[in-house]
């Protein structure tokens, strides 16, 4: 009987037309150290046989393994598959040294909705660390595993979890007349649950998130060259906010929403602005003939980081926001561009080019130590999780750019299969409101 | 590689045929300035005398320099440069068919033409955005340099967002990083 279920499991598993579109792909590249093994063992069904709506287990084990701080086991390999606590034999577990286990229990209740409960365990102490019981809809049931996740990180590292969080993105698809179709979408932060905010024949750029998750400001090239527009998630309306001479480009909105910091040529090559969206005032930040672009905020709103070749080639320079001379952050290589800052302000991602390769790199601006973090040879665009595990971007495929995930370490790299097409310029958006 | 060009040059041309923009914009211009007051006063009678061979002579003066255009020969039809990598300095190779249109653009003061800017894919897109807008203005400087008027010559830049050709290597990069001259 054994046999029999492994060999359906391999049998799923060997086939990929079943694929479900926005299923995860996860890839671990590099050797895994460091990292806490956990057990999450299927959870339980009370409803009609064959319906379960979600395999809520697969989908905290996956945002789990791809954090890059834990070692998901296989669910071959488990020794047992309590539902209740009362059940689980804990010297089973410890022999295999896993520290802890996740159980738990959905069930559908009488009106249509579902229960989930779910108790994280301590191993060697054979206690719970934490356990909740959670009402949902159907339609919730993704979003709480991601929530369950979120207190399974947070209790066993420390660290607010981003699983329930989103991505936007741009996706480019060719319709049936061979015209590229450019659409800005946002989705779960493992793909899941797509939705289009944005469809356009012209190419879309550059999308960036409200600090509230509420607006995105993106470019696009809908009036034949570059606009910067402001668009509301829920509503859909949406504001062009720069329309100048020349370019328009590489919105980011301040850390407290009320200003959106960008690229403007109007006065003759790209200079870094920032935008008071209240009054619509300008306010001019770099003066420099070179191209000064890509202004990402410090946490703190008080210092832009922007890329610039004022010194020959494509560099990041710091500025403060009251102006004077812009600092050079870095220097061993002939290629950094679009800064980002890690959400605790400690250091900075950005695209590093080197030998013909461009890759993910981040600098710790506190010791100047830079690491490369992906070995693709055109990776472009990262953006951190907003609790700096994780480092989403833009890497090329099959289907030309797709999207990938890295731990922040460099340790675990994944990418994120969401469709057919093109899928560019990944954003990680904030957490959500409480 | 060759091949490659000589496809292009046949895309200008093909593009030549089709542009009739131009002339129709400027067909007004160029009757207004050859016009006599005479022919002004006399309408009707004007278009079917005199005023006939003046609007004739004008739309053949037009029709020539587009024809110039047409000539597979000239370095005008060559309506794309290209450049290295990361780079908005004009080479040398192209100096002559810059200043081809800089030429036509100085004995045609009516024709706009707008120059696009393009890089290839490698690194970020916002800063190819950039370098796509300064690729397209150094082309712009040479011309004004050369003789166009400033108000003749638009510029947009599209970065890495409408390669030539999709490929992924060096072949495929050479021929995106470029301005293209659309009139």
């Amino acid at each position: 009987m054994r046999y029999v279920y492994c060999l359906l499991i391999l049998l799923l598993s060997s086939m990929p037309a079943v694929r479900a579109q926005g299923e995860l792909e996860i890839i671990i590249d590099t050797g895994v150290e460091n990292t806490l093994p956990i057990a999450v063992i299927p959870f339980g069904w009370n409803g009609a046989a064959g319906e379960q709506p979600i395999d809520l287990h697969r989908t905290i084990a996956n945002n789990l393994s791809r954090s890059g701080r834990f070692a998901t086991m296989d669910e071959n390999e488990m020794p047992q598959r309590p539902v209740e606590f009362a059940h689980v034999n804990f010297s089973d577990w410890q022999l295999l040294r896993m520290e802890n286990i996740v159980i738990g229990n959905l069930k559908q209740t009488q009106a249509g909705d579902y229960e989930i409960e779910f108790r994280l365990l301590d191993v060697y102490k054979a206690n719970q660390l934490t356990g909740f019981r959670i009402k949902a809809k159907r339609r919730q049931l993704r979003r709480i595993a991601h929530r369950i996740s979120d207190i399974i990180f947070e209790k066993l590292t420390g660290v607010r979890g981003a699983f329930d969080t989103r991505i936007a993105y741009v996706t480019v698809k060719q319709d049936q007349a061979g015209q590229d179709r450019h659409s800005l979408q946002i989705a779960d932060a493992d793909g899941f649950n797509p939705q289009v905010l944005l469809e356009s024949d012209q190419a879309l750029m550059s999308p960036a998130w409200s600090p509230d998750g509420k607006r995105l400001a993106y470019v696009s090239f809908e009036g034949d060259s570059s606009s910067v527009f402001v668009q509301d998630i829920r509503t859909g309306r949406r504001e062009e906010v720069a329309a100048h001479e020349g370019i328009n480009s590489a919105p980011a909105f301040s850390p407290d929403g009320g200003r959106l910091a960008m690229t403007l040529s109007k006065d003759g090559n790209p200079e870094i602005y920032v935008l008071h969206l209240a009054g619509n005032s300008l306010q001019r930040i770099t003066r420099h003939r070179a191209i000064d672009t890509e202004p990402n905020w410090s946490p703190d709103g008080s210092r832009l980081v922007f890329t610039s070749d004022r010194g020959g080639t494509p560099q990041i320079y710091e500025v403060g926001l009251q102006g004077g001379a812009p600092r050079r952050l870095t220097f061993d290589g002939s290629y950094f561009a679009r800064p980002r800052h890690s959400p605790d302000g400690a250091g900075i991602t950005m695209v590093y080019g080197s030998n013909g390769a461009y890759r993910i790199a981040y600098l710790d601006t506190g010791n100047g130590s830079l690491s490369v973090l992906t070995n693709n040879r055109l990776d472009e665009s990262p953006s951190f999780s907003p609790n700096g595990s994780m480092i989403i971007y833009a890497t090329n495929g099959r289907y030309g750019s797709e999207l990938a995930a890295v731990s922040a370490d460099g340790k675990v790299r994944q990418r994120l299969a969401l469709q057919d097409g093109e899928v560019r310029e990944p954003a990680w958006g904030p957490f959500p409101a409480d | 590689m060759i091949n490659k060009f000589l496809l292009l040059l046949f895309l200008g041309l093909f593009v030549t045929a089709c542009t009739t923009t131009p002339e129709q914009e400027q067909r007004p211009d160029v009757v207004d300035k050859t016009g006599t007051a005479e022919m002004a006063d006399d309408d009707a009678g004007a278009a079917e005398t005199g005023s006939e061979a003046q609007a004739f002579g004008a739309e053949g003066d037009q029709e020539a320099a587009l024809q110039e255009l047409d000539n597979p020969e000239s370095p005008l039809s060559v309506r794309i440069i290209y450049f290295d990598y990361d780079s908005s300095t004009v080479l040398a190779q192209f100096e002559e068919i810059i200043q081809a249109h800089a030429g036509f653009l100085q004995a045609n003061p009516g024709v706009v033409t707008t120059l696009e800017g393009h890089a290839d894919e490698r690194g970020s897109r916002e800063y190819n955005l950039a370098l796509g807008e300064r690729r397209a203005l150094a082309v712009k400087q040479q011309l004004v340099v050369l003789g166009a008027s400033p108000d003749q010559v638009r510029t947009v830049s599209y970065g890495e967002e409408r390669p030539a050709d999709p490929g992924h290597d060096e072949q495929a990069w050479s021929l995106n990083r470029r301005v293209e001259f659309v009139y």
